[in-house]
C-alpha cells in the first residue's frame, strides 16, 4: 500500500510540474515521474520475495531479479535524458520555456516591416 | 543462407552504432565522416533488401541475444514485414543523407555519427521482439535525434526543440510504465510469449497504455499537435529523415503489438479506427490553413497517419496489406516531397506561401518532383498513391465500412486542394522584387553558420544579390526582360539539391507502375500478421 501510494504521489507532483512553463520544472517534473515509474517496475516484480538468489541454494524467496535488471536500465537512460533536458534549458538566447516568442520573423532588419502586421507564422 | 542471416542479425543494430561511435572521434571535416557515414548507411540498406529477399518466402528468421534458450533470451526477429519497413527506412536514411551532403548540412559536428545511431535505434525497434527492449531502442532513436534536431536548427528560440523532447520523454515514460503493468500481469514482456494475451482484459488495458505512448510518437490525433511545431522548426533535411523513420516506427509498433497481442480483435479495432479516421480528416483539414509549405506538408503527414492506421484497424488481409502498401508509399513520397521543400527553403531562404512565386518557369526539376509527389500523395495514377488509396479504399468497402471508404476518397480531394495552394502560391505566379535579396541572405546565413535573427551586413547581401542575378543567371532573351531588373529567369536551385527529391519521386512512379511487385511483399507481410504463428514459433521456439 505504501508502494502505491509514494507511486501515485509521485507522477502527481511529477505531472504537475511537467505541467509548468519553466524548462527546470519541468525537468524536476521528470525526475519525479521516472521514479514513480521505477517503483512501479519494482512493484510489478513483486516486494514481498527480497532474498538473495545464490547464497543458500534456496530460491523460493527470492527476488525477482528482472525488474531490477529493467529500472536499472531506465535510471541510466533517465539520467542521460536529464542530462539533454538540462543543456536545452540553458542553450538558446535567454528563454527557459517552451514556448515560441510571438514573432521571430519580425526581428530580422528593416526592409520586412510588412510582417509585423499580417506575417505571423 | 538463412542461419547466416540469422546469426548476422544483430549486426542491424550493432554495425551502425559501431560506426556512429567511430564517427564521433573522426575530426570534422574529415573525408571520412562523409565516406563511413554514406557507406555504413547503403551497408544497412543493403543489408536490409537482402533481409526481404530471404523472408519474402514468408519464412521467419530469428537471432537469441547471446544463445540463451528460447523464451529467456532477448530476440531479434524479422519477417517479411519488419524487413520491408526496414528496407523502406534504410532508403529513406540514405537518400536524406545524399541531400545532406548536397547542402553542406552533413559537415556540421558529428552529423553523421547521429544518422548513425538514429537509424541502428530504428533497426533495434523494428527488430527486437521484446517490449523493454524496445522502449530502449526508441531512447535509442530519440537520443541523436534531439542533437539532430538542435545542431542544425539555425532558429535561435529553442522552444520547439525543448516541447519535441518533452513531449518524447512524456510519451517514453508513459511507454515504460505499461510494460511495468504488462509484466506485472503476465511475468514476460516478450512480444511472442504474450500473444494473444489481449484476451485477459487487464492485459489488454494495461497493452492500450504502451499504444496509447505510442499514439503520441506516431502524432495521431488528439496528441498530433506536437509534430508539425517540432519538424517545422527543424532543419528540413532532417524533418524528411524523421518523417520516414520517427513516426513509421511507432506505426509499426502499432500493427505489432495489435497483431501479436490483440490478434486484431474487433473490439479493439473498431476504437483504432475511429481515431484513425479523425487523425486523416484532421490532418488533411488543417493543411489547408497554413501559410508555410513545411508545416503544410507535415499535416500531410499526420493525415497519412492516419489512414496507415485505417489498414490495421480493418484488421482482414486487404486491410492489412492496403495498410502496408500506403506505410511504404508515405514514406517515399514524404520524402521526397519534403526534400523538395528543403531545396527550395535552402536556396530561396523562405519557405512562406507568399515569399516564394514563380518557379514554375524558372525551376523545371523542382517543379517536376513536386508534381510528382503532389500528385502522388494525392493518389492519383500512374503514381504509387494510386496503388495504395485503390487497395484501401477497395478494403475498407470490402470490410463493409462504406463511410470510412467514402471519407478517404473526399480527404484525398483536401489533400490535392492543399497541394494546389502549393501550387497557385509557389509555383504560379510572378516573382516578387525582393526574392534575390531573401535569398542572398540565406545564403550569407549558410556560409557563416549564422542565426535566422543575427542582424546581417546590408551592403554584403546588396552585393551577394547584385553578384547572382550577374553571373548565376543566364540572360535568355525573354520577351519583357529587357530593362526589367526583377525579372531574370535562370535556374537557381543546384541539381545536386533536387537530386534526392527526383530519386524518391522516381521510386513512386516505379512502385505505381509496379505496384504488383509491392503488393506482392505486403501481401506476404500481412499474412504473417493475420497468422502469427511463424512469429511465435521463430522466437519461442516452439
Amino acid at each position: 500500500m505504501s508502494l502505491a501510494l509514494s507511486i501515485g504521489l509521485l507522477a502527481a507532483a511529477g505531472v504537475f510540474l511537467v505541467l509548468q512553463r519553466g524548462m527546470i520544472r519541468i525537468i524536476l517534473g521528470f525526475v519525479l515521474l521516472t521514479h514513480a515509474v521505477n517503483l512501479l517496475i519494482i512493484a510489478a516484480g513483486g516486494v514481498a520475495r527480497r532474498d538473495a538468489p545464490f547464497i543458500g541454494g534456496d530460491t523460493s524467496m527470492a527476488a525477482d531479479p528482472l525488474p531490477q535488471a529493467f529500472v536499472l536500465t531506465a535510471i541510466v537512460i533517465a539520467f542521460a535524458i536529464t542530462v539533454v533536458l538540462a543543456t536545452l534549458a540553458v542553450v538558446g538566447r535567454g528563454d527557459d520555456d517552451t514556448e515560441a516568442e510571438p514573432s521571430h520573423e519580425a526581428s530580422d532588419d528593416g526592409e520586412n516591416v510588412k510582417d509585423k502586421t499580417g506575417g505571423l507564422t | 543462407m538463412i542461419e547466416i542471416v540469422e546469426v548476422l542479425l544483430p549486426l542491424f543494430v550493432g554495425a551502425p552504432l559501431l560506426m556512429g561511435g567511430i564517427l564521433f572521434v573522426v575530426p570534422r571535416h574529415h573525408l571520412l565522416q562523409p565516406i563511413l557515414g554514406m557507406g555504413s548507411l547503403l551497408a544497412v540498406l543493403g543489408g536490409a533488401i537482402t533481409l526481404l529477399v530471404v523472408t519474402s518466402s514468408g519464412s521467419v528468421v530469428a537471432h537469441q541475444i547471446a544463445l540463451w534458450p528460447e523464451g529467456i533470451a532477448i530476440a531479434f526477429v524479422a519477417d517479411a514485414f519488419s524487413a520491408l519497413i526496414l528496407t523502406a527506412g534504410s532508403l529513406v536514411a540514405v537518400i536524406s543523407f545524399q541531400y545532406m551532403m548536397a547542402s553542406g548540412e552533413s559537415r556540421s559536428p558529428s552529423i553523421p555519427a547521429l544518422v548513425l545511431i538514429l537509424v541502428g535505434g530504428v533497426a533495434g525497434a523494428l527488430l527486437t521482439a521484446d517490449l523493454f527492449n524496445l522502449f530502449v531502442f526508441i531512447e535509442v532513436m530519440l537520443l541523436p535525434s534531439y542533437g539532430l534536431l538542435i545542431f542544425l536548427s539555425r532558429r535561435a528560440d529553442m522552444a520547439a526543440s525543448r516541447l519535441y523532447v518533452v513531449v518524447n520523454l512524456l510519451a517514453s515514460t508513459l511507454f515504460l510504465a505499461g510494460v511495468g503493468l504488462i509484466y506485472a500481469l503476465n511475468g514476460t514482456v516478450n512480444l511472442a510469449a504474450l500473444a494473444g494475451a489481449g484476451d485477459d482484459p487487464w492485459t489488454a488495458i494495461a497493452t492500450a497504455v504502451c499504444l496509447a505512448a505510442i499514439a503520441v510518437k506516431a502524432a495521431v490525433f488528439p496528441v498530433h499537435g506536437w509534430l508539425t511545431r517540432a519538424y517545422s522548426s527543424a532543419s528540413p533535411a532532417v524533418a524528411a529523415l524523421f518523417s520516414g523513420l520517427h513516426t513509421k516506427v511507432a506505426v509499426y509498433v502499432v500493427y505489432r503489438i495489435s497483431a501479436v497481442i490483440f490478434e486484431g480483435d474487433s473490439t479493439w479495432m473498431a476504437a483504432i479506427l475511429v481515431v484513425a479516421s479523425i487523425t486523416l480528416a484532421v490532418g488533411a483539414f488543417a493543411a489547408l490553413g497554413e501559410r508555410d509549405i513545411r508545416p503544410l506538408l507535415l499535416f500531410q503527414m499526420v493525415s497519412g497517419i492516419g489512414f496507415i492506421l485505417v489498414g490495421v484497424a480493418l484488421f482482414t488481409p486487404l486491410g492489412l496489406t492496403a495498410g502496408i502498401v500506403y506505410m511504404v508509399h508515405h514514406m517515399v513520397v514524404m520524402g521526397s516531397l519534403l526534400l523538395t521543400a528543403s531545396a527550395i527553403e535552402h536556396t530561396y531562404g523562405s519557405g512562406r506561401l507568399d515569399r516564394v512565386a514563380g518557379l514554375r518557369s524558372r525551376e523545371p526539376l523542382v517543379t517536376g518532383a513536386f508534381v510528382i509527389g503532389a500528385l502522388s500523395l494525392a493518389g492519383l495514377p500512374p503514381f504509387s498513391g494510386f496503388v495504395a488509396k485503390y487497395a484501401l479504399v477497395l478494403a475498407s468497402a470490402d470490410a463493409g465500412v462504406v463511410v470510412v471508404a467514402g471519407l478517404l476518397v473526399a480527404v484525398s480531394l483536401f489533400v490535392l486542394m492543399a497541394m494546389m495552394k502549393i501550387w497557385a502560391a509557389m509555383f504560379n505566379g510572378k516573382r516578387h522584387h525582393d526574392v534575390e535579396l531573401v535569398a542572398a541572405k540565406e545564403r550569407i546565413r549558410t556560409r557563416k553558420g549564422l542565426y535566422d535573427t543575427d542582424p546581417l551586413d546590408q551592403d554584403e547581401v546588396a552585393e551577394e544579390a547584385a553578384h547572382a542575378i550577374e553571373h548565376i543567371e543566364a540572360p535568355r532573351g525573354i520577351i519583357g526582360a529587357e530593362g526589367d531588373p526583377h525579372d531574370h529567369r535562370g535556374t537557381r536551385v543546384r541539381v545536386s539539391l533536387i537530386l534526392p527529391a527526383l530519386i524518391l519521386g522516381s521510386l513512386s512512379v516505379g512502385l505505381g507502375l509496379g505496384g504488383e511487385f509491392l503488393v506482392h511483399l505486403a501481401e506476404q507481410a500481412s499474412s504473417g500478421l493475420i497468422d502469427t504463428s511463424d512469429y511465435v514459433r521463430a522466437v519461442m521456439g516452439r
